[in-house]
């Protein structure tokens, strides 16, 4: 893992974003030999796919090559390096790797591991702790992520303008030039989409029982369509998934999720205590973290598409710019 | 006897690299890889805490006495997701940035920024 981000100094951003990814998909397999299989899950996810597709549609914006010159690279080699030696400093009062008795496993998680399964009912205890216990946090995180969607699009969004017609001509036989190159990719593409759909629903509603979750689930269905998407065409995705139904989805999960909270604060527990949601509070637990994951892998799903949607636009939108200029000058010179 | 503390130091190392690429690189798309692997040590600290030796992953089972701790991996699990959420905010900046500008390197937007601010103050007041 040090050697992958030690070459991460290169200067063409290009490689440095392909091997961001590939130290993603590493730290991922480093989280299943620490026994943290529903964090890999999210990493591999996360930090191999879609990072590394929102970087390189960046890049794709602001060029790849990197200026030469770093500032103060000394100052910042000594900052970085008394800080380092403070941090090992500190480390030696740390427990040992894989200690039993650590500070850190001796308070609640005992009493995860204990009475989780009389109290909420399901073998996966990172889903019980990440939807029961600790529910209040995890709607906290929708809501950030959420947020965080509609930041994107509104740095990114813009309006519309009407006179596209001959511009879509020439963007939909781009796209159709581009099919043919591509073809193999292209049908191997479509056979597969269904089966990443499916597993993203797999993981959605297995995440009781095994690793999973709604936040995979989300990431894992987003990734399908943005494949889709690359493949396709921005034109002919937002055809399938419209701008304005998708952000409806993104707000009907955070809605979800609190409306739950509210449910079971009128039935007289307190908010997200699912124990009042059914007639015995198993059942009611079960009924609440099902209907939250679904809260949370809508919410992570479309906020994912529209992040890349709102990067694609902007790309589509500065090309017909360019085209506008190019026009404008060619006429002025005749 | 210290080589039980070798998971810190090794998140202390890619801290540090992560560290030093925000401070000592001018591209802001660099800052930003910078920032994820910096993000991601810290993922790596909290995780490797949860390991319990002799421990399996923390999904219930009559056979399994064992489990390493589930805490760290709830809160990390969507620190992930909220962090891809962040990332994607700030290469929404970058992409403003590189519209406005023409430029992702610090140094060329300070040096335009030196030039235009006196302009630019008289703009927003008319």
């Amino acid at each position: 893992m040090v050697v992958a981000v030690a070459i991460i100094r290169m200067r063409d951003l290009f490689a440095t974003i392909m091997l961001a990814g590939l130290y993603g998909l590493l730290s991922a397999s480093f989280f299943v030999t620490m026994d943290a299989v529903d964090v890999a899950f999210t990493e591999a996810a996360v930090g191999a796919g879609i990072s590394t597709l929102l970087m390189l549609v960046a890049i794709t914006m602001t060029g790849r090559s990197e200026n030469t010159a770093r500032h103060k690279p000394l100052l910042a080699l000594v900052v970085v390096i008394i800080t380092g030696a403070l941090l090992i400093y500190g480390t030696l009062d740390m427990p040992f790797f894989g200690f039993k008795d650590a500070p850190i496993h001796s308070h609640v998680a005992s009493r995860y591991i204990n009475n989780s399964n009389q109290e909420i009912g399901i073998p996966n205890i990172v889903t019980s702790v990440l939807a029961s216990y600790r529910a209040f946090d995890t709607f906290g995180e929708v809501v950030v992520i959420f947020t965080a969607g509609i930041g994107v699009l509104t740095l990114l969004a813009f309006v519309r303008c009407a006179s596209t017609n001959e511009e879509s001509d020439e963007i939909g036989s781009y796209n159709d030039l581009m099919h043919k190159q591509h073809l193999v990719v292209r049908i191997v593409t479509k056979m597969l989409i269904p089966f990443i759909l499916l597993f993203a629903l797999y993981v959605q509603f297995h995440g009781d029982f095994g690793p999973g979750g709604g936040f995979q689930a989300g990431v894992i269905f987003s990734a399908a369509i943005i494949l889709y998407t690359m493949l396709f065409g921005l034109k002919t995705a937002r055809r399938v998934i419209n701008q304005g139904f998708i952000q409806l989805i993104a707000a009907t999960g955070v809605l979800l999720f609190a409306s739950v909270g509210v449910v079971s604060m009128l039935n007289g527990g307190e908010f997200l205590d699912y124990n009042v949601l059914s007639s015995s509070p198993i059942a009611g637990q079960h009924l609440g973290i099902l209907v939250i994951e679904w809260g949370v892998g809508c919410t992570v799903a479309s906020v994912m598409i529209i992040i890349f949607f709102s990067f694609a636009d902007r790309i589509e939108m500065q090309k017909s710019i360019k085209k506008h200029n190019k026009k404008n000058k060619e006429s002025t010179s005749c | 006897m210290l080589v039980g503390l070798f998971n810190n130091w090794i998140v202390i190392l890619l801290m540090m690299i992560g560290l030093y690429i925000v401070i000592a690189h001018g591209n802001l798309i660099k800052k930003i890889v910078g920032l994820t692997i910096l993000q991601t040590s810290v993922f790596i600290f909290y995780i490797s805490m949860a390991k319990v030796e002799g421990g399996t992953a923390p999904i219930l089972d009559s056979k399994i006495i064992l489990y390493s701790n589930p805490l760290p991996h709830a809160l990390i699990l969507t620190a992930i997701v909220v962090g891809i959420a962040t990332m994607a905010l700030g290469l929404a900046l970058v992409v403003r940035i590189k519209e406005a500008y023409g430029s992702v390197e610090e140094e060329d937007i300070q040096r335009q920024d030196n030039l235009l601010s006196p302009e630019k103050k008289k703009g927003k007041q008319t």
